[in-house]
């Protein structure tokens, strides 16, 4: 799908010039993984803008992380208070969510969020590569979350787990035909949890570049650029609520295998 | 401007996006409404109010992926 995204976008650029009057770069342009050193075919060793930017987000996140919490004052800092500030945000949510035996999963759920945010809010960065935009990286999340989650919930429960397809609660003829939505809404779980993060992401990218190849055009222009101010205060909002919305649904999906009975 | 079949699917897929518009609208909309005919209540429900949303965003963002699919997979 990315070679077949990048001969369409090198198409339309090629034709896009200024005297055709269409765009003058394709909005989905920014998406395209090239390499950083030189411009051979991309192989799994070759560093390219994805690999650098998934650097700068870690090492972004550890340098606060570390420096904030290094010493750990009562009287917190300023770096400190920020990093105290995630730590007690995503702790209260996922003690309400989960209840207290879910606190024993908190790192795991800790880790996903700030790498979200973080790979989020580096992606505003004009020049930068949004990370989470790619469907490979927020699967691996998505489908990380899911099958850590089932496993869980065979370990501690056995066959018990099962007990999620079987409602007790409705009337016997239906159960099995409830059973069967719940085993598909169950599987589809992994993929809408990270398409949806990735969707989002993207089209917010691919909207701001929109309106971006209307700026040069005169008449426009002024409507353009406030245009793009406006979905960029938007996408700034979109950025936290998708890492926020990605740890809660993983926090819903621990209640269930912590919980399975309903 | 040339297209086939499949750049016609890919405008109609936006449909999609809109009737997941409303969705969210309408999820933040009812939360709006009985948040202000409690609104002590209405702190404890945010989490709520975020999966809501998140589950009817979601297949919105599936009409623009097969809009996304139509365009450049096929």
């Amino acid at each position: 799908m990315e070679q077949d995204a990048e001969i369409v976008a090198g198409e339309i650029v090629a034709e896009g010039a200024p005297d055709a009057g269409g765009l003058v770069f394709h909005p989905l342009d920014q998406f395209i993984v090239k390499p950083v050193f030189g411009d051979g075919p991309v192989h799994w060793y070759s560093v390219t803008n994805v690999t650098v930017w998934l650097a700068i987000v870690v090492l972004a996140t550890l340098a606060l992380f570390v420096l904030g919490s290094r010493s750990r004052k009562v009287v917190p800092g300023r770096l400190q208070s920020v990093v105290e500030l995630f730590y007690g945000f995503i702790h209260k949510m996922v003690e309400d969510i989960t209840g207290k035996e879910g606190l024993k999963y908190f790192p795991y759920i800790m880790t996903l969020f700030v790498f979200i945010f973080f790979a989020n809010y580096l992606a505003l960065l004009p020049m930068s590569y949004s990370v989470t935009s790619m469907i490979a990286v927020t699967a691996v999340l998505g489908f990380g979350v899911f099958i850590w989650v089932t496993v869980l919930g065979f370990v501690l429960h056995g066959t018990k787990f099962l007990g999620l397809f079987w409602m007790k609660d409705a009337p016997l003829f239906l159960r099995p035909i409830i059973a069967i939505i719940e085993v598909i809404s169950y599987f589809v779980r992994p993929v809408s949890h990270s398409v949806r993060l990735a969707g989002n992401i993207t089209a917010g990218h691919a909207v701001i570049k929109v309106f971006a190849a209307f700026a040069p055009v005169l008449i426009i222009s002024p409507l353009s650029i406030l245009a793009i101010v406006a979905i960029y205060g938007l996408e700034v909002l979109v950025a936290g609520i998708q890492a926020y919305v990605f740890v809660i649904l993983t926090c819903v999906y621990l209640k269930d295998a912590l919980h399975p009975a309903h | 401007m040339e297209g086939d079949i499949a750049t016609l699917g890919a405008g109609l897929a936006g449909i999609g996006t809109g009737l997941a518009a409303l969705g969210v609208g309408n999820v933040a909309g009812n939360y709006l409404s009985g948040a202000l005919r409690n609104p002590s209540a209405a702190a404890s429900q945010t989490a709520t109010l975020f999966i809501g949303l998140a589950f009817a965003e979601a297949l919105g963002i599936f009409s623009f992926l097969i809009a996304l699919l139509l365009m450049f997979a096929i």
